[in-house]
């Protein structure tokens, strides 16, 4: 795992980026999950992300809960603090681990089990809290380590392996973020790599809570005719609907584009949100309009993908807590400790 | 210490006089601000250099139900809870009833005489002091919440004539307590304070046999709770990060670490937050956000009671497994479940040893006063970052909410926190070995890095199966080798914790051992045996697991009474598990109804037990001295009483 390292060769298409790493700094360990698992796509995804941004390694926590998602954070960045927590409660330790030190790079990797049924409650507050971290929902409608049953997100009328009909209505993580008023709120598609980078890039830059809801297909439990999360399914009725770029504070914007057709965004670091396909009736910063738009595309049976919803105001935990710039964990016990002459003023007052 | 009228002692007065040994009950409605009148009395006794106490028996509600404040001043230093009342104030018509019966044969009854008592309330062996309290008032104040307070205001008067409380020292205290700028308030909170003392002073034998005399005994004390002190506590450990849910009785620890936060944790030149105080959705969130925060190095905590370590436990397990620093704070309440959740208790001591499924077991603290809680807090730092697990601080809602009279800690500034075993930057780039999970030094404590620091410091954080490298297993032997060292870390930690108190005398072969809030009225008790020619040593746990001195201590006695305040003698299971003395040497002493424990309790279970008309001492006996009034629960205590 962590302490093998593979064999590194050197070689011409290993292009290194900007502090000389290459893609290979960014891998983990051989997943160990079914051949064709959407998560791996992911997986693969956030490794081109992190070499993207230049993100040094050590600098990174990478937290899950448990489950299949869980055990993709070993798959990638090796050099990164990872944390496997229990299950559904990854945004407690995420919170709690990013209220003591403000400087690292956070991605949380959870599922649609260990999102929206058992941790639920903690997915909703960390979104409330806005901390600033990437959180990645690997959405499968299943639950695959115990074998097939229904997620919460499974769709009303899926079918199941085994032939069982869900009758139960689905927990959407998009439009359950618009409602708790997330900053930014993403959904991609596994199988669409393009698409996703861009967004997991600016997930990362944006401070604040970063939703990115990923279909996922289950090849093994949820991938036959009459799911709603198989890679047919997906590829018939995902309808990009907001294309973005993502184009980091130091790199020119050199493309041109036809007038009117770009919207640009601004992230807090400098980098920029390039939003390039946008229907005209969609303003994608203002989160009402989003939630509208998003519902209206799902009661048409589609399954609308891209940076659906982002809030250039948004304000993080440590914004809204005023905590201090240095990192707590970091803050000397002589900047901690008020010292004997302040427990003797404050002592006073209990007489 | 004096227990009769006329009985020696160094602060008696003249003959049939009994100075400094008052117990008084109050009985007001909650809601009525009674509490700031009875701890302005309280606040005055302590002022008067005497030693005090003051017990809060209040219920789970905002306003409306029955509340009772009980002081005790003694100018021994006995203050445990007393339950042998000489005055009761009873101002709260509700429950007339039960306050008039609950006063011993001879004390006496403060009552508001505005309207005439019913007859069957009247009772031949007891002094009834009616005062027009609501009548007076209504001649000079208007509107009823004012009437209410100068109520209020009204009996700490007559209070303070009939036990010759210092007037002087009363408003003093008054006045610093509102402010000089609220003059207006001041006045005619100082005219509703004269209209009780005068009409007392006018109409009854001021001041009583029983009162009170300036001592100096409180020169280098402090009146303080146990929640504030722990948080103070907690702010000098250099706690960063508190994470919390609000629940009874605990709410107030965080609640002070935020208000000390604010004032003395900023940053100089920008004025931001040199700490994160996070009110979390449940308490299986808060665990996790202090445990997420120490992975990351900052010192974090957070403070609940019962029902929040049950939902702590699965994030407890994982603590202990992944070996990452925990301290939590548990004011126990009275269980199980909701149970009473405004009533003390000591129910979790077998919770907190054991915490959360599979082979756990956690380092635990046990504070018996404030003093010690602010003492204890800072150990549990050290001790969390030293052994990299889980560290209660076990209070309870007495010790935590109460006011008590303790030594002023004093900070040592040359303490600094122990971070326990890190391995830093430096020397993990100079190419320290880093094996997350390996013994290294055979103390059965391994070496962590904290995230960020260096690359070569990175590993996978998981409560799964791993090996002394931090990697997944399923194997037998490379799990067994993890869990194993845990065990050995754990069983090495005892001799590191905090010494228990023991108090000896020369020849006893009797012992009393108890724990947290037991202990005042255990030390009482033993003075009262030794003079009752029954002799005793006694020993206070402080901390779990027990060293080897406690189980050579109770190894060394014939027969050791545990006292504890929970049903199941759940002390007794720990020491009976944890040491090799044998289990009938142990005789179980409880009172688990939710008020403190009073001495008079535990001397009179000794006492039965001795003469043998106990029934038996094993911890789940029915009947005998256990079960019925010693065992009373409410404010309604039949047979307990005051040695």
């Amino acid at each position: 795992m962590t302490y093998i390292r593979k064999p590194r060769v050197q070689h011409p298409s290993l292009q290194a980026n900007e502090i000389g790493l290459t893609r290979r700094d960014y891998e983990g360990s051989m997943s160990t999950l079914c051949a064709g698992c959407g998560h791996d796509s992911v997986t693969a995804a956030v490794i081109e992300t992190f070499w993207k941004l230049s993100i040094p390694p050590h600098r990174v926590a990478k937290l899950s809960g448990i489950g299949c998602s869980a055990k993709t954070p070993t798959y990638f960045v090796s050099q990164a603090h990872g944390f496997n927590a229990v299950h559904g409660r990854m945004p407690s330790i995420a919170t709690g681990a990013n209220a003591a030190n403000r400087d690292l790079v956070y991605i949380g990797i959870s599922g649609d089990g260990d999102s929206l049924s058992i941790g639920l409650g903690q997915l909703g507050h960390v979104i409330r809290r806005n901390v600033n971290m990437l959180y990645v929902l690997e959405n499968n409608g299943v639950y695959g380590l115990t074998k097939g049953q229904f997620s919460a997100s499974a769709d009303p009328g899926s079918v199941a392996k085994s032939g069982e009909v869900n009758h139960e209505r689905a927990i959407d993580p998009v439009l359950l973020a618009l409602s708790l008023g997330a900053t930014f709120v993403a959904r991609g598609f596994s199988g669409d790599k393009a698409q996703l980078v861009p967004i997991l890039e600016a997930g990362i830059r944006h401070r604040g809570l970063a939703l990115v809801d990923v279909i996922s297909p289950c090849v093994t439990f949820n991938d036959h005719e009459g799911s709603t999360k198989s890679y047919r399914y997906t590829r018939e009725h995902e309808v990009e609907e907001v294309a973005v770029d993502f184009v980091p504070r130091r790199r020119e914007i050199t493309t041109e584009y036809e007038a009117g057709t770009v919207r640009d965004v601004p992230m807090h670091d400098g980098s920029v949100v390039r939003f390039r396909k946008v229907p005209e009736d969609y303003d994608p910063t203002d989160r009402d309009a989003a939630y509208a738009y998003v519902r209206a595309r799902q009661d048409a049976g589609e399954v609308p993908t891209g940076l659906l919803h982002v809030d250039p105001g948004s304000r993080d935990l440590h914004e809204v807590m005023d905590t201090a710039a240095t990192p707590l964990a970091e803050l000397p016990f002589e900047d901690l400790c008020p010292g004997g002459d302040a427990l003797d003023e404050i002592l006073a007052e209990y007489r | 210490m004096p227990t009769e009228q006329g009985t020696a002692s160094p602060t008696a007065g003249a003959p049939g006089a009994r100075i400094n040994d008052v117990a008084i009950r109050i009985a007001t409605a909650n809601g009525t601000g009674s509490a700031s009148a009875n701890r302005l009395l309280m606040q005055s006794i302590f002022r008067m250099g005497i030693p005090v106490t003051g017990k809060n028996v209040f219920p789970s509600n905002i306003q409306g139900l029955p509340t009772w404040y009980e002081i005790r001043a003694n100018g021994d230093g006995w203050t445990a809870r007393s339950p042998d009342y000489d005055l009761v104030v009873a101002m709260n018509p509700a429950t007339y009833g039960r306050d008039i019966a609950g006063i011993r044969a001879g004390g006496r009854v403060l009552y508001d005489d505005s309207r005439p008592l019913a007859s069957e309330l009247r009772r031949e062996d007891v002094t009834f002091l009616g005062i027009p309290l609501a009548r007076m008032g209504a001649e000079y104040f208007r509107g009823s919440r004012t009437l209410i307070l100068m109520k209020n205001m009204g009996y700490v008067g007559a209070v303070a004539a009939l036990l010759d409380i210092d007037r002087e020292v009363v408003r003093t205290v008054l006045e610093e307590g509102l402010g000089a700028k609220k003059k207006e308030l001041l006045e005619a909170n100082y005219k509703a304070f004269d209209l009780g003392w005068d009409y007392a002073r006018e109409h009854f034998d001021c001041p009583l046999p029983t009162r009170l005399r300036a001592m100096d005994a409180n020169r280098d004390a402090i009146l303080i709770d146990g929640n504030t002190a722990a948080a103070l506590g907690c702010l000098y450990a250099g706690a960063t990060v508190a994470s919390w849910y609000p629940i009874t009785p605990s709410t107030s620890l965080v609640q002070a670490f935020e208000r000390y936060a604010r004032r003395y944790r900023r940053d100089p030149d920008t004025g931001s937050l040199r700490a994160a105080v996070i009110q979390a959705e449940d308490e299986l969130a808060a665990a996790g956000m202090a445990l997420g925060a120490s992975w990351m190095g900052a010192r974090a905590f957070s403070a609940t009671s019962g029902p929040g370590i049950s939902l702590m436990s699965e994030f407890i397990g994982l603590a202990y497994y992944t070996e990452i620093p925990l301290v939590l704070f548990d004011i126990q309440r009275t269980g199980p479940s909701t149970g009473m959740p405004t009533r003390t208790q000591q129910g979790d001591l077998l919770t907190v040893a054991y915490a959360s499924h599979g082979d756990t077991r956690h380092l635990a603290l046990f504070p018996a006063d404030p003093a010690e809680c602010f003492e204890l807090a800072v150990a549990a730092f050290d001790l969390a970052d030293r052994f990299q697990t889980p560290v209660f601080v076990v209070s309870d809602l007495d010790i935590g909410m109460n006011d008590w009279v303790v030594p002023r800690p004093a900070w040592d500034e040359s303490y600094r926190p122990d971070r326990g075993k890190v391995l830093r930057a430096e020397e993990l780039e100079a190419g320290a070995a880093f094996r997350r999970y390996a013994d290294v030094d055979g103390d059965g404590i391994p070496w962590r890095t904290l995230p960020g620091t260096h690359p070569r410091g990175a590993f996978f954080t998981r409560g799964s199966g791993h090996d002394s490298d931090a990697r997944y297993t399923e194997d037998a032997g490379p799990y067994t080798e993890v869990v194993d060292r845990l065990d050995r870390k754990h069983r090495g930690a005892a001799a590191h914790l905090p010494r228990p108190v023991i108090e000896r005398t020369t020849g006893a072969r009797l012992a009393l051992v108890s724990v947290g809030g037991c202990d005042a009225a255990c030390r009482e008790a033993r003075h009262g045996l030794a003079r009752d020619g029954v002799q005793a040593n006694y020993l206070r746990l402080r901390a779990f697991p027990f060293s080897d001195e406690v189980e050579a201590f109770l190894l060394e006695h014939d027969t050791v009474f545990v006292v504890e305040q929970n049903r199941d003698a759940q002390l007794r299971h720990l020491l009976v598990a944890e040491t090799r003395v044998p289990k009938d040497r142990l005789v179980s002493i409880r009172h688990y109804g939710g008020v403190p424990l009073g001495a008079g309790q535990v001397a009179d279970d000794v006492l039965a037990h001795l003469a043998g008309t106990d029934t038996g001492s094993g911890p789940r006996r029915a009947g005998g001295a256990l079960s019925g009034a010693h065992a009373a629960s409410g404010p309604r205590e039949e047979g307990e009483h005051r040695r």
